[in-house]
């Protein structure tokens, strides 16, 4: 990419150099491989300090397993985890889309009534307040053992975050942008798709991207209640058989689930926003 | 019908909040005549942004007739007669230089005007950021961005443009730059220009008169003509004329 000159540029002032540039970009490859590399070797820092502690202090398995155990666990039983994962997976996801999508439509609203707002946020508030693992009984109560209680309990705490940022992203549009589309006569709902929308959508992703890993607990919390598949029933499931390598696993699998589903949210945001400038990564 | 663009009659703004009522402009009677560019000079709090904001129809006076374009403000905005400039660009952050320019085209019927608007890309060229038409908002110096601003005002043609310290966050150097150009922009296109600052270089170099408001409430203090000829170039601040007319509208500043 040809680098454009600074402030007082004249038009079409595309000075190529192409030796900055060069430069340029070894330094931020450099910067790039640094900051991937630097906590990997962390990483394998801590699992190996993990091992030996283990090893060295003989450890039983049933209070903790060793890295290797787990990792031998993670291949040996690939098929039940992967099993498990999928019923977690469709609920963390079902919950997260419906979740989101209810959280924005009533932003929507908040936003076109104030009286909906002021009658119904409280209420939203006060539901949030109690604890998924309180929520969670009460939902299996009332919707059964299926996959009904697990996607509500996702879509629930996926709900208040989206819902408080979207709500922010469609009002805090910068005044003078109002003042003008009131200048160009633009109507409300001109204002609403041209403006609020496109001025909510980093707010929104910001929501979306703690909605992504927090689906996934909300699946597997609710699935300590009452349910023999899933990660959240394999958790229960080894704690009481005391076979540590396969509680680790499960969590494991789990946790790179998470961190899966936040990766696609990141990566469809940068497709989605790319008008905001972005940081090294 | 005279050809008066903005026709104030002893206009009063008063805003009433819960600390109570505030009269941002106390009986203001102002004619500028269509072509005209008027600079607009006054302490802070007097009342200039609200002048804009009243005939751009963005608030009502509460008293008093103003008469806009031959029209009521109303009726001269939903027209498309009027451009506004912010201090703050405002531009879409979400949108390309292009685009950007594009808006008003897009929003509140800018397609029933079709025909008699500008060429986004000509105006680009006009504020001299030809080349630029694919580039992003941050991606702009502030000068550059204030050049959108201008340029995206001027889509529609209005007859008559209003723009609220719009060189106002930018360096010196800037500032110059951009108040030759804009007087250029204004010879090629003779819209109306009412322009607010609070530089008095930039008030007497740019404007065939200068309003002087006064605070407290805001009022008009003085109409201060500036009989210097076009084309300005920038040199024309180190004449004898220039120094003396911006002593003389310190002075009057002193006064408001
Ligand atoms: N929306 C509003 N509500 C209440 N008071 C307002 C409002 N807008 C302006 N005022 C008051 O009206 C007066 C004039 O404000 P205005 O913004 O027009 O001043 P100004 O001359 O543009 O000042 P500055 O040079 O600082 O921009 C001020 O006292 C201000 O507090
Ligand atoms: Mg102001």
């Amino acid at each position: 990419m040809a680098t454009r000159s600074s402030a007082l540029a004249r038009p079409t002032a595309f000075v190529a150099d192409a030796e900055a540039d060069a430069r340029f970009t070894a330094r931020k490859n450099r910067l790039m491989w640094r900051r991937r590399l630097l906590p990997l070797a962390a990483a394998i820092l801590l699992i190996a300090l993990w091992q030996f502690t283990v090893v060295f202090f003989e450890i039983r398995p049933f209070i903790a397993p060793s890295p290797l155990a787990v990792a031998y666990t993670l291949v040996d039983r690939f098929g039940i985890l992967m099993q498990n994962l999928l019923p977690t997976a469709i609920e963390a996801f079902l919950g997260f889309l419906i979740g989101n999508f209810a959280a924005i439509a009533l932003a929507t609203a908040f936003v076109h009534n104030k009286t909906v707002e002021e009658a119904f946020f409280p209420i939203v508030v006060l539901i949030n307040t109690i604890p998924v693992v309180a929520k969670a009984p009460i939902l299996v109560l009332l919707m059964g053992n299926g996959i009904e209680p697990k996607v509500a309990i996702a879509a629930l705490i996926c709900f208040f975050p989206t819902l408080v940022n979207m709500t922010r992203g469609l009002t805090a549009v910068n005044p003078q942008a109002l003042e003008l589309m009131r200048v160009l006569s633009a109507s409300d709902r001109e204002i609403f798709w041209k403006l609020r929308v496109y001025n909510s959508l980093p707010y929104l992703f910001s929501a979306l991207k703690i909605a992504a890993s927090t689906s996934v607990i909300g699946a597997i919390v609710a699935e300590w209640i009452g349910t023999t598949t899933g990660i959240g029933a394999l958790i229960i499931e080894a704690t009481y058989k005391f076979d540590s390598p396969m509680l680790y696993a499960t969590v494991f699998v789990g946790a790179s689930f998470s961190v899966a589903f936040f990766f696609l949210i990141t990566v469809i945001e940068r497709l989605v926003v790319k008008w905001e400038p972005q940081a090294v990564h | 019908m005279t050809a008066l663009a903005v026709a104030c009659d002893r206009v009063d703004v008063r805003f009433t909040t819960e600390r109570g009522t505030v009269t941002a402009l106390h009986e203001v009677s102002l004619d500028v005549e269509d072509g005209a560019f008027l600079t607009m000079l006054g302490p802070s709090g007097c009342g200039k942004s609200t002048l804009l904001r009243v005939v751009a129809d963005l608030i009502e006076p509460s008293k008093g007739a103003l008469r806009v374009l031959g029209r009521s403000p109303r009726e001269a905005r939903s027209k498309r007669e009027i451009g506004f400039v912010f201090q703050d660009s405002a531009l879409l952050a979400w949108r390309s230089v292009l685009a950007n320019v594009e808006l008003p085209l897009e929003v509140g019927g800018g397609a029933s005007i079709a025909g008699h608007t500008a060429s986004p890309r000509e105006l680009l060229e006009l504020v001299g950021l030809k080349g630029w038409e694919d580039a992003y908002p941050h991606e702009l110096s502030g000068g550059m961005r204030q050049r959108v601003a201008i340029a995206r005002a001027l889509v529609t043609r209005p007859r008559l443009l209003l723009m609220d310290e719009p060189f106002g966050a930018l360096d010196e150097i800037t500032r110059d730059r951009l108040n030759e150009e804009l007087l250029r922009v204004w010879e090629q296109t003779r819209t109306t220009i009412l322009f607010v600052t609070h530089s008095l270089y930039e008030a007497a170099f740019l404007g065939q008169k200068v309003l002087m408001l006064a605070a407290n409430p805001g009022r008009v203090r003085e109409i201060v003509p500036i009989d210097l000829p076009y084309p300005r170039r920038l040199a024309l601040r180190e004449t004898p004329e220039f120094v003396r007319l911006v002593a003389r509208l310190r002075a009057v500043l002193e006064t408001c």
